[in-house]
């Protein structure tokens, strides 16, 4: 086990140099103008680029001034020091108001996919065939074609501003309440995978060759299920639900861009719109740091809910 | 990134958790190399699901919207004149005007061609790129197959839309060919692993086939037993996938349009008229609803094609 | 060189209730989308306290169709269980509600399993696994079924039996792994071990060790065994009788020694021929010509007739009765009694 947790460790630092660099080169190298590149189409004053050439060390010129200008960047990210945004705010304080409202709503989702998603997906799965599963899967195809960009508004138009059901944006601060709508919104899609993936894995174990032994114990039927399959086949579920927690909190970029929840996501939305590229970039960093790291996480979690990965 | 989820790649995301062999983990997509009878049997399958034949339907229609938007409407789509804002529909434009006094209807028939030709086009450098690597990787396995499955590692891990706005923000050009070969671009740099996995396997399994192995014996080249041995059997998994990918494709370039960072006027794409809709949606929503209908029935129709099809290969999830 | 016996007559049926385990006349279909396959058609058995009984077949032929049906384990559907009786102690186990069934299991009639890695749940410990029945069917103490657990690996020789607890089955090896599923099936002392195919899946050396392992345990627990194989190398030393199945049927049962000397069915008799032996050197080993029929389309008459040497237009047309050959052996060939006395060699 821990040897295992120090091989991912140690995996996920190389990744993290590699995505960083990668994010680092994407953004600013071969550009003409690094700073036009950053401020994308708005005039940039003076004092901006000048702040901007010393933050990202631009005078320093070449394929070593890249490395220079890639650790620099690295060791700022690392303090924390993620620099200003074009209109002057430190990223960082956006960051730190934005994240509360991020993992709240990214919670509501999860826990929308967990009470609906996987419940649904494990009936489904002891009643393969039957009419509630063959509905669900046609249900969650349906959740899954359907893109975010038209349910959130759609969400929005129907239960926000037509009938009035829910707040149709939420404020500064918003309430759980505001939250409640975009986290199902958000959460929608994770249920519909979350089903499908419960009701496999949970149809496949129903059928192995474990399950005809612990009945030729003579355990109930109930005891059967509930612990022998469902041990095992919550195993993908949960993983996921891990990867997906991380996804949610990288980012619900246009849920919370559409019903105008200040997350991470909304900042992002908004940096992109106002083509603030600091802090797109500072953000993104972030982001790809969360991911590295739940994903980090998630795989630790796996070896410990499946023992044959903790012992490899 | 859940935006850009769908069932392929979402249900791939869990499933790649698992080391293989592990029972827990779902196989996904029919298994290759089985006898031409499954195909037979697949097709008999298919021609008894309504939702084959609904979304076949739907499939063909977007393509003729796409192909030849004027045989659904006479209107022009770009000629918009302010005066005519929120105006209710007269005279062929069935659904009224949008904000911009564009005719909503015509809009949203002309914008098939956006999402059906970045849909396309990047499911097809999708299905090179993925043929390529994976038939190297499964073909050739060993350092190969070591050094490019670690691509796809990496590429997988990738946050799909984080990774595209970084990509697309360093596209400066406004010309929408550009725009529109960026957007394919991208996808398709970033969305080709699923499928290449899907083909490694079944490359791998067709490699074991005896046939194979005679071939070899009877001194065919790599070269040869690759295009006419291994090959066919790699195609029909990778078309699956490719057909639940373009569904998914368009889905994401609507989405990085809707963001203000794939294509750009005056190219009529759903995304765009989607967020210009949903922010004047309390004066009038049908400018949301109706792109906000195509665009879904659009992905959903190519998404439970392949479904369908993918089902019917894989009776062993039934 | 013709041994006596009496001449063939009909077999009749013997009245319940006087075995410890009896199957009567069981058949059993497998209702899928592309048909009925009629998977057991008509198998009777019996077993006595005590005793050992090998059931031997191809794969396919029914033979771990019977004892999932014994167990109560089968899935319906797709099984349908058309008619028969499967009688322990006189009760038959068809007719019990499901909560009474389940009494049986493992208590009563214990089964172990082929593939012990798959056939062991794989994210609990193995002491876990033993100790699960004691805990639920006996209501023991969790301290006092993980003692009861270190017993019974001690029991059936895993060495460091107290310290492997809480390994995982796949810490195991193959062969310490069917000692975990055989000391998992002792937990509640059953007076009737089915064993599937316990060996197969094992070296050639570890397969002999656990077949002198459950030799052992049966006669030291005094239970009674059926041991299900295709090998008929393993059956020969441990076995006191042999059902021979084919095609969902029992085509010959005999006590072991008369069977290898001499059989009364061509099936049985391919089979020995198609094995090494190693008191007669030199000539060629012989197969079975064909397949083993498609159990949706059985042949007509006696169903091993497309691959039987002796075929006759008899058995195209009829299907023939179990015949008995005196000593309790039953032959289902209509040229039982030919066979028995064709021994070349």
């Amino acid at each position: 086990m821990f040897r295992f947790i120090v091989r991912r460790l140690l995996q996920m630092v190389v990744a993290f140099f590699g995505t960083t660099l990668i994010v680092y080169a994407l953004m600013f190298a071969g550009q003409g103008d690094p700073i036009q590149a950053l401020a994308g189409e708005r005039p940039v004053t003076a004092a901006q680029r000048a702040y901007l050439t010393e933050k990202y060390h631009l005078d320093a010129t070449g394929f070593g001034g890249f490395f220079y200008r890639y650790f620099d960047y690295l060791s700022n990210l690392l303090r924390g020091d993620l620099g200003e945004s074009l209109t002057g705010r430190p990223i960082g304080e956006i960051l730190a108001n934005a994240w509360p409202v991020t993992i709240k709503l990214a919670l509501i989702a999860i826990a929308v996919a967990v009470i609906f998603g996987v419940t649904a997906g494990v009936l489904a799965g002891i009643r393969r065939g039957s009419i509630f599963d063959n509905s669900t899967l046609l249900l969650t195809l349906l959740v899954l074609g359907i893109p975010t960009i038209v349910l959130a508004p759609l969400a929005q138009y129907l239960l926000g501003v037509k009938w009035q059901l829910f707040p149709a944006t939420s404020g500064a601060d918003p309430s759980f309440y505001a939250l409640l709508l975009p986290g199902i919104v958000l959460g929608s899609l994770s249920l519909a995978t979350a089903l499908r993936l419960t009701r496999t894995s949970v149809a496949e174990n129903l059928r192995a060759d474990y399950v005809r032994t612990a009945r030729s114990k003579g355990l109930p039927r109930r005891r059967v299920v509930t612990v022998h399959v469902l041990r095992n086949s919550l195993i993908p579920v949960i993983t996921f639900l891990g990867v997906e927690l991380g996804n949610l909190m990288s980012g619900a970029i246009i849920t919370e861009g559409v019903f105008n929840i200040p997350g991470v996501g909304f900042n992002l939305f908004r940096a992109i719109r106002t083509e603030d590229g600091p802090l797109v970039v500072g953000i993104v960093s972030v982001l790809v740091v969360v991911y590295l790291v739940s994903n980090l996480v998630v795989d630790v979690l796996y070896a410990v809910l499946d023992p044959r990965i903790r012992y490899e | 990134m859940s935006d850009f989820e769908t069932v392929a790649s979402s249900e791939n995301q869990a499933a790649r958790r698992g080391v293989s062999g592990e029972p827990g983990t779902p196989g996904r997509v029919g298994q290759p190399g089985r006898p031409r009878s499954l195909a037979g049997d697949a097709w008999r399958d298919l021609r008894r699901k309504p939702i084959f034949w609904i979304s076949l339907a739907l499939v063909l229609l977007v393509t003729a919207m796409a192909v030849a938007p004027g045989l659904f409407t006479r209107n022009d789509p770009t000629d918009c004149i302010l005066s005519r804002q929120h105006a209710a529909p007269s005279g062929g434009a069935i659904f009224g005007y949008d904000f911009q006094g564009c005719d909503t209807y015509a809009r949203a028939v002309y914008g098939a061609r956006a999402s059906l030709l970045v849909g396309a086009l990047s499911a097809l450098l999708t299905g090179i790129i993925a043929l390529v690597v994976g038939m190297l990787a499964g073909y050739f396995g060993g350092w190969v197959d070591a050094v490019l499955s670690r691509i796809v590692d990496i590429v997988l891990g990738i946050p799909l839309l984080l990774a595209a706005i970084v990509l697309l923000k360093r596209v400066a050009s406004d010309s929408a060919t550009v725009r529109l070969g960026s957007v394919i671009f991208v996808l398709a740099v970033l969305g080709w692993t699923t499928a290449a996995r899907v083909v490694r396997s079944s490359v791998i399994t067709a490699r074991q086939q005896d046939y194979v192995a005679a071939a070899r014996m009877l001194g065919a080249g790599n070269g040869r037993i690759m295009w006419r041995h291994i090959l066919p059997n790699a195609l029909a998994p990778a078309i699956v996938v490719l057909t639940i990918a373009l569904g998914s494709f368009i889905a994401a370039e609507a989405t990085l349009s809707f963001l203000g960072i794939g294509l750009k006027e005056p190219t009529i794409s759903w995304g765009i008229d989607i967020n210009n809709g949903r922010v004047h949606m309390r004066e009038s929503a049908t400018p949301l609803l109706v792109p906000s209908t195509f665009l879904a029935l659009t992905v959903l129709a190519f998404i439970m094609l392949g479904d369908a099809i993918r089902d019917a290969f894989d009776p062993k999830l039934r | 060189m013709p041994t006596p016996t009496s001449p063939p007559t009909p077999a009749s049926p013997t009245p319940p209730g006087e075995h410890l385990l009896e199957v009567r006349d069981l058949h059993i279909e497998f209702r899928t989308g592309e048909g009925v396959a009629k998977v057991i058609n008509g198998v009777s058995y019996h077993l006595d306290p005590g005793e050992t009984l090998a059931v031997l077949g191809e794969s396919g032929s029914g033979k771990s169709v019977t004892a999932q049906a014994i167990m109560g384990i089968l899935d319906t559907p797709p099984a349908h269980i058309r008619s028969g009786q499967i009688c322990y102690q006189g009760r038959d186990l068809l007719e019990l509600p499901e909560e009474q069934r389940r009494q049986v299991r493992g208590k009563e009639i214990a089964m172990i399993f082929q593939d012990a890695l798959s056939a062991l749940n794989p994210v609990f410990p193995v002491g876990w696994q033993i100790g699960e029945t004691l805990r639920q069917r006996l209501g023991m103490s969790r301290a006092d079924a993980r003692r009861r657990a270190v017993q019974l690996m001690e029991l059936v020789q895993i060495p460091g039996a107290a310290s492997r607890l809480d390994d995982y089955p796949h810490q195991f090896s193959g062969g310490m792994r069917q000692r975990v599923m055989i000391a998992m099936a002792l937990a509640m002392e059953p007076k009737v071990l089915i064993a599937d195919e316990p060996t197969t899946a094992l070296d050639v050396t570890v397969q002999a060790q656990i077949m002198d392992l459950l030799a052992d345990l049966r006669r030291d627990l005094n239970m009674a065994l059926i041991l299900i194989t295709h090998d008929l190398g393993v059956v020969a030393d441990v076995a006191d009788r042999i059902a021979v199945m084919y095609a969902g049927r029992i085509v010959e049962h005999a006590d072991v020694r008369s069977l290898y000397r001499a059989p009364a069915h061509p099936y049985t008799k391919g089979l020995l021929e198609s094995i090494p032996r190693l008191d007669q050197r030199g000539g060629k080993l012989s197969t079975i010509r064909g397949l083993p029929p498609n159990l949706m389309r059985i042949p007509s008459g006696c169903p091993f007739h497309p691959r039987c040497p002796y075929v006759q237009q008899v058995c195209v047309d009829v299907v023939p009765h179990d015949l008995v050959l005196g000593d309790g052996r039953t032959s289902a060939c209509h040229f039982a009694q030919e066979v028995h006395d064709d021994r070349a060699g």
